[in-house]
């Protein structure tokens, strides 16, 4: 049977960007120009060597986001995913991590899956516990932080490098894996790629197709709420001197000043 | 008074940093209850005792090194149910984040990670976070269940407080459906000597700059001098001259010592993502136009190569 992969990917704002928050303290996706996460396309990578390393396997990129998030999914598929899902409803701006844990869930087991693969973190929100939150929801294990993973005869193996140790897991499938930016570069998408991913299809999903009632998500179903954003103060200039042979004792000079010698 | 669950942090009984910082948060809040898996709880109770913990909740079980993470959610669970505390705070690693994770959807709660400072609120703990690259910084709280809070180190200078300290046996059941994740194998990481990156006061870093795995002694050499550890940007690491483990910025550590000093480094909003919070920045690099002048204090425009040796021979003629 066909090994069913299914890879999380988020649309963020580009973070070389002048990101910022919207007047309700959400993170303001309209003025800034988006893209797929950087660190997804680390997961679409792994998902496209298990594939190419299996008999028989097919790639569905799923992503929750609003309608400007489907730029996301295309390039997945140019990279050589083979469908797409969209979950995309008014009632869900302002969905917090738990909340799109659990829509991410629900469209994970409508879409049907052996394996699923995230990327490390986010770009945006960075907070890295999705790939721990759907493994929770959906009960079955969780292997993350991967720099280097396999899936052969039904099984999961993967390294991940702690601060203490660095360790060989190993799941059976079903499970949710999340991969680290040191699984491999991502391939660009080719001409032909790119063309054939316009033919690709991409499923639309709300959320009275999951079930999910609007107040379990959005703003108002958050989990945790955001009372203060404010820019951080410009740093105040400081010095800079050019290195003329005297460069080092005058860094010295301050660093002296500071009480750090 | 409210107690507040603390999970710690440690290498066979060795309390890390970063937990006895936690506890300084977690009393501002109510009374620390810490949580102890794995060998040598007695030994740890000790220095948890002295920063404030009232009581040590201990369990040990061979699954908490067999299994990845779940074992450990059924564990602080289980102290959740026992204590049923006011917040639950843990440190903002990787395994951290994700057994917070794994316990805000079991208890119905929802989780902040990555919190730069925690104080207490009307309406519960309010915590302080960095975002966008430390951009913004922002004040939020979990406004359903109990608050599960990740906190990063270096976010409180830990506090002397004593307090009993106490250890009681926690019963713990591990379920079936939590040892679906193996530990085939670990290989500890060789100690270098140097401080832990995250917990260091300063953290002496190269960049591209440092143009090879050979020249990064420079580098060293200069934070052995100032009894620093010793961080890389992406490209270094990429480069295959430092070990990742080393790497500063978005998809590395996030640092924020008292002083960072960054050598041929160029100041990518990845990179700065992870070392924006320091309290002071200072960087050597050769272009005057590269933006981690925009954040220093105190920048030197010339050859790293040039300056850095001659200030770790600066620092050690000063320090005598
Ligand atoms: C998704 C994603 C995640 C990323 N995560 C991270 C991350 O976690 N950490 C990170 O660091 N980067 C990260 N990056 C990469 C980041 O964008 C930059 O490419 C990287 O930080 C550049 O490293 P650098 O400053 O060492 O190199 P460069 O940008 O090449 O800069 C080298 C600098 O060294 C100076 N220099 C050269 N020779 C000398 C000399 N002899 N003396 C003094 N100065 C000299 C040059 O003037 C230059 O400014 C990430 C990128 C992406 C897309
Ligand atoms: N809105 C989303 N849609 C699809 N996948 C997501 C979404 N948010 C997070 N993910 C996945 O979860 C991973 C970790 O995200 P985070 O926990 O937000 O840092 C990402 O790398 C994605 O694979």
């Amino acid at each position: 049977m066909s090994l069913r992969i299914v890879v999380c990917v988020k649309y963020v704002p580009d973070a070389t960007g002048d990101r910022h928050f919207a007047e309700d303290l959400t993170v303001d996706r309209d003025d800034v120009d988006g893209l797929l996460s950087e660190l997804d396309e680390y997961a679409v990578e792994q998902a496209l060597q298990i594939k190419e390393a299996a008999d028989d396997a097919e790639i569905t990129v799923l992503t929750v986001g609003p309608e400007d998030a489907s730029d996301a999914l295309r390039k997945a598929l140019s990279m050589g995913a083979d469908k797409g899902v969209h979950v995309e409803d008014d009632d869900l701006h302002g969905t917090d991590a738990l909340g799109t844990s659990l829509v991410l869930a629900k469209a994970i087991e409508k879409t049907g899956y052996d394996l699923v693969v995230c990327g490390m973190a986010s770009t945006d929100g960075t907070m890295g516990v999705l790939p721990a939150l759907l493994a929770e929801r959906l009960g079955v294990p969780q292997v993350t932080q991967l720099s280097e993973v396999s899936v052969e005869g039904g099984v999961v193996t993967g390294r991940r490098d702690g601060d203490t140790a660095s360790e060989q897991l190993e799941a059976a499938l079903p499970a949710v894996i999340s991969v680290t930016d040191q699984s491999g570069e991502a391939r660009y998408p080719s001409f032909k790629g790119i063309m054939a991913a316009k033919k690709k299809p991409v499923e639309s999903l709300d959320l009275d197709d999951l079930d999910i009632e609007a107040d379990e998500v959005g703003l108002e179903g958050a989990w945790t709420a955001v009372d203060e954003a404010a820019e951080r103060p410009a740093r105040t200039a400081g010095t800079i001197v050019k290195d003329e042979g005297e460069g080092a004792k005058q860094l010295a000079e301050f660093l002296a000043g500071q009480k750090f010698i | 008074m409210a107690e507040v669950l603390v999970y710690v942090d440690h290498v066979d009984g060795a309390v890390r940093k970063p937990t006895l910082e936690l506890l300084t948060l977690a009393r501002r809040i109510g009374e620390p209850v810490a949580v102890h898996l794995g060998a040598n709880a007695e030994e740890a109770a000790k220095v948890l005792g002295e920063h404030g913990a009232v009581k040590v909740l201990a369990a040990d079980a061979p699954e908490f090194a067999e299994y990845l993470v779940a074992p450990k959610v059924d564990a602080l669970q289980a102290a959740y149910d026992a204590v049923s505390p006011a917040a639950v705070l843990l440190p903002s690693s990787a395994e951290g984040k994700e057994i917070g994770a794994r316990l805000a959807v079991r208890i119905g709660s929802g989780i902040i990670t990555d919190a730069v400072d925690l104080e207490a609120g009307d309406e519960g703990p309010v915590a302080t976070q960095s975002v966008f690259a430390a951009s913004f910084t922002t004040k939020s709280r979990v406004s359903k269940g109990t608050p599960v809070i990740t906190v990063k180190p270096n976010s409180a200078a830990p506090e002397a407080a004593p307090a009993a300290g106490t250890v009681e046996q926690l019963a713990v059941t591990i379920a079936d459906s939590s040892k679906g994740t193996k530990i085939v194998s670990r290989t500890p990481r060789e100690s270098t000597g140097r401080p832990e990156l995250t917990e260091a006061a300063i953290v002496v870093s190269g960049g591209r700059g440092v143009n090879g795995a050979e020249n990064f002694p420079v580098i060293e050499a200069l934070a052995d001098s100032l009894g620093a550890a010793v961080g890389a940007s992406r490209a270094a690491v990429d480069a295959g001259w430092y070990p990742h483990t080393n790497q500063v910025g978005q998809t590395g550590k996030s640092v924020s010592p008292q002083l960072y000093i960054a050598a041929g480094i160029s100041g990518a909003i990845q990179h700065r993502a992870g070392m924006q919070t320091s309290k002071t920045i200072v960087a050597i690099n050769k272009d005057a136009e590269a933006p981690i002048f925009d954040l220093v204090d105190y920048g030197v425009v010339g050859d790293l190569f040039d300056v850095v040796p001659a200030l770790t021979e600066e620092v050690k003629t000063r320090k005598g």
